[in-house]
């Protein structure tokens, strides 16, 4: 897909230098340069992206158990996906950990963000905040089991200090999935704040002085300015965040493996069981697809609503 | 179904095996392919090592045991003595992983060429046709049914009639103690070991586990003022709700005991019973003991520890476990634990579930010729009085099984509380049905659900239940089409 957009993008490029020194040896376009260029983005992109896409829309129409050849059923499993409550089940779990993970970790960020670009220049510190996210998902899911742990983990035991009760933040159906959205948002926040702290230094000084001799206090600047002008960077987080939210699988597998009974059976986790474990590979890719159809029909409306393409600065 | 399948499939596998996938244009989709497998399976495979290549005559076996590895590694040194030119390779993984790696290992042809096979996995692998009969290879055809504990051979013969698994071990379930929380409670141990239950009011077990229960004033379980909220010492310990769909060391036999069945008929049912007034009506007391504070609450303690740890902390004063945890429970010096016989049920016995390991040969295997001598040796007398001398579980075979009898009761071990049902009569085969992992999906939400949130067990298991017959409604189907 990328692809496409480059090659489009080329002659407009190219063409003017053409016409302007004729007798040169240089041929008449880079085409072949630039496909030498893209092949080896090309290939991983088609063998390790589209060819396994392709594959699994396939496979969704098959009955496919891994191991005989699959067998064609139709819309079989997309009849059983529509009947199927525990799907639905988990595409609700899924969009409630994603309202929360993103609701919340946007907001840190965007204060991380604001506090880094109005208070500080030190670069150690701007390091520090991304510390989190470059703990592996698996190791940082297992330090907060550690955490977090109902009998002898220090968050408990800290909260047994202020006199309240032992939490079950992993094994209470009612708190588990904010507990793990807040693990992600603890790991991700540092990054998503680096991406705001960018996009916030590509903002005109002169619109903020602009503000200032206008009166405008801090919260209306934010507000009026800041937010505004940040809009496509915001909705380029957003897109980026929300697709990796939807995905999220190692927190849940590492923290309560689904349970307690199916209150953190996020989608990934119930496609994955039900390929790798139930040996139901064609239902697994139907559901696949079906979370692939969600997140294309958010993505879309989300770039509709932002107007991403567009920028108000000019 | 199956006997049409096992002339036929069994021929075209091999060459899936390699390219699963649209078999139209042949040279350069056959790469990508393989390519797709790898990415899509990526992630399990990742974890998976070498196993069955090359070396026609290495065999590999697999196990999740820790503590049997130890005499199966001396069974294979016996093997390679007396056939000089097999080399076996044992390999333990934990439980936890073992199926995703066996099952990465038959995709990627990677996996062993023998494994340890458990009843709730075989049949799904048996229709995937991964198994290869053991009826059908020279060294394992002739293995007597009789030489083996009681039924053991049957469970591992498939709806088909071949036989995919040599039986190794068996077990049953029974109580351990803490025996200085009994001391402290006045409770003997041939007290405990002779308790009846009833789904109305506990009977004698339920008071027994109050007055083991002490909350954190000293004050016991059936005392007043006894608070619930803050207990020092449960009196039944609990780590897993469904002990693998069936309560196998939590609710089986209190269930069975009540008048219940697993399954229509006890081997390869096709109705499953979770929706029957006798199974909730237990559920709903044995899981109520966690609201009286006499068991604990879902979550109360790591469940990755088992009861295990809950017993040897001190933190309970009763499990229900299987006679494969003897040596962990016996080995440790510092808590003095005793066995005890479960309460008899509402029908007068005193039953447990049994099931049996056994060991089965992959389809994969480079040389089935030598993974069915090694299976076979694995059965042997030989090879099981060396699992009867590490006394780690109870040997399959019926003449080495008094060996571990011997040793355990040299332990002070009371073998009695898991071979009693045996000798009573009052033991229930683990059910053997198809659909094995959807059940085991299906199941475990389910009972996790009724422990944890403790709603009416009917109100979970009925629907449950239905989506379980529906997988047995739509086979029948199938066949009929």
């Amino acid at each position: 897909m990328s692809s496409v957009t480059t090659r489009s993008s080329r002659p407009p490029a190219g063409g003017p230098r053409d016409t302007q020194d004729p007798p040169k040896r240089r041929p008449k376009d880079d085409t072949r340069i630039a496909l030498i260029f893209i092949a080896p983005a090309a290939l991983g992109l088609a063998v390790f992206l589209i060819w396994p896409l392709i594959r699994g829309i396939w496979l969704s129409f098959t009955n496919y158990n891994l191991l005989t050849p699959a067998e064609f059923v139709g819309l079989a499993n997309y009849r059983r996906l529509i009947a199927d409550p525990i799907f639905w089940d988990s595409m609700k779990t899924t969009v409630y950990y994603v309202l929360l993970n993103i609701g919340i970790q946007t907001a840190v960020a965007m204060v991380i963000a604001l506090l880094m670009y109005r208070l500080t220049q030190s670069t150690l510190l701007r390091g520090l905040v991304l510390t989190p996210y470059l703990v592996s998902n698996v190791v940082a899911a297992l330090v907060w089991v550690w955490i977090l742990d109902t009998q002898f983990g220090v968050g408990n035991q800290i909260l047994g200090w202020l006199g309240i009760d032992p939490i079950g933040f992993f094994t209470d159906s009612a708190w588990a999935i904010p507990t793990i959205a807040l693990v992600n948002v603890w790991r991700h926040m540092g990054y998503t704040a680096l991406l705001i702290f960018a996009g916030l230094q590509t903002l005109p000084p002169s619109v903020y002085e602009a503000a200032r001799l206008d009166g405008a206090g801090e919260i209306r600047t934010f507000f009026s300015v800041t937010l505004p002008l940040l809009r496509p960077i915001m909705a380029l987080v957003l897109i980026m965040t929300i697709i990796g939210s939807f995905q999220v699988f190692d927190t849940v597998a590492i923290t309560t493996g689904g349970g307690p009974a199916n209150a953190t059976n996020v989608l990934q986790l119930y496609i994955y069981d039900m390929a790798f474990d139930r040996f139901q590979f064609g239902y697994a890719s139907a559901m696949s697809v079906g979370l692939l159809i969600v997140l294309g029909v958010i993505t879309a409306i989300q770039y509709r609503l932002s107007r991403a393409d567009s920028s108000d600065m000019s | 179904m199956k006997s049409a399948f096992s002339s036929r499939n069994r021929k075209v596998a091999p060459d899936t095996k390699q390219a699963p996938g649209p078999r139209r244009r042949r040279s350069r989709s056959r790469v990508l392919s393989a390519a797709a497998v790898v990415t899509t399976a990526g992630l399990v495979l990742s974890g998976c090592g070498q196993g069955g290549e090359q070396n026609n005559n290495v065999i590999d076996y697999w196990l999740w045991d820790t503590q049997q590895m130890p005499a199966y590694q001396q069974c294979a040194d016996l093997f390679q003595e007396e056939n000089p030119e097999y080399t076996v390779n044992v390999t333990q993984t934990g439980w936890g992983d073992y199926w995703q790696r066996l099952t990465a290992g038959f995709l990627a042809d990677t996996g062993p060429d023998v494994f340890v096979n458990h009843v709730s996995r075989y049949p799904q692998y048996a229709d995937l046709d991964v198994l290869l009969p053991l009826d059908e290879q020279p060294a394992t055809a002739d293995q007597r049914e009789d030489d083996y504990a009681e039924g053991l051979t049957d469970i591992w013969t498939g709806s088909d009639g071949h036989r995919y698994g040599s039986p190794k071990d068996w077990d049953t379930i029974a109580m351990f103690y803490n025996n200085q929380h009994l001391e402290d409670a006045g409770v003997s141990p041939e007290e405990l070991g002779s308790l009846e239950w009833n789904p109305e009011d506990g009977g004698s077990f339920e008071a027994t586990i109050a007055h083991l229960t002490v909350d954190s004033n000293g004050v016991r379980g059936d005392e007043p003022g006894f608070d619930k909220d803050n207990v020092a010492v449960y009196g039944l310990g609990l780590s897993d709700a469904g002990g693998g769909t069936f309560g196998q060391g939590q609710w089986s036999a209190f269930a069975n005991s009540n008048g219940w069945q697993a399954t229509d008929t006890p081997l390869w049912g096709t109705e499953y019973n979770y929706d029957d007034p006798q199974l909730h009506e237990t559920l709903d007391w044995y899981f109520g003991l966690s609201d009286k504070g006499y068991m604990p609450r879902f979550g109360q303690f790591n469940e990755d520890d088992g009861t295990l740890q809950q017993l040897m902390s001190g933190s309970v004063a009763v499990v229900t476990d299987g006679s494969w945890m003897i040596p962990a429970y016996a080995g440790n010096e510092s808590v003095d634990v005793g066995t005890a016989r479960l309460p008899a049920g509402p029908n007068g016995t005193a039953p447990s579930m049994i099931n049996g390991l056994a060991d089965s040969i992959s389809a994969e295997t480079d040389n089935p010729e030598a993974a069915a001598q090694w299976v076979e040796f694995l059965g042997s007398e030989q090879c099981q009085s060396v699992v009867a001398e590490a006394a780690v579980v109870f040997p399959a075979r019926e003449d080495a099984v008094e060996r571990t009898e011997d040793i355990w009761r040299e332990q002070g071990i009371n073998t009695e509380a898991f071979t009693g049902p045996i000798d009573d009569g009052d033991t229930f085969f683990m059910p053997v049905t198809s659909h094995g992992a959807d059940v085991t999906a299906l199941t475990g939400p389910a009972f996790q659900e009724i422990w944890a949130d403790r709603p009416p067990s009917a109100e979970v298991l009925d629907p449950m239940n239905g989506a379980i017959n529906d997988l047995f409604i739509a086979d029948a189907a199938a066949q009929e089409d």
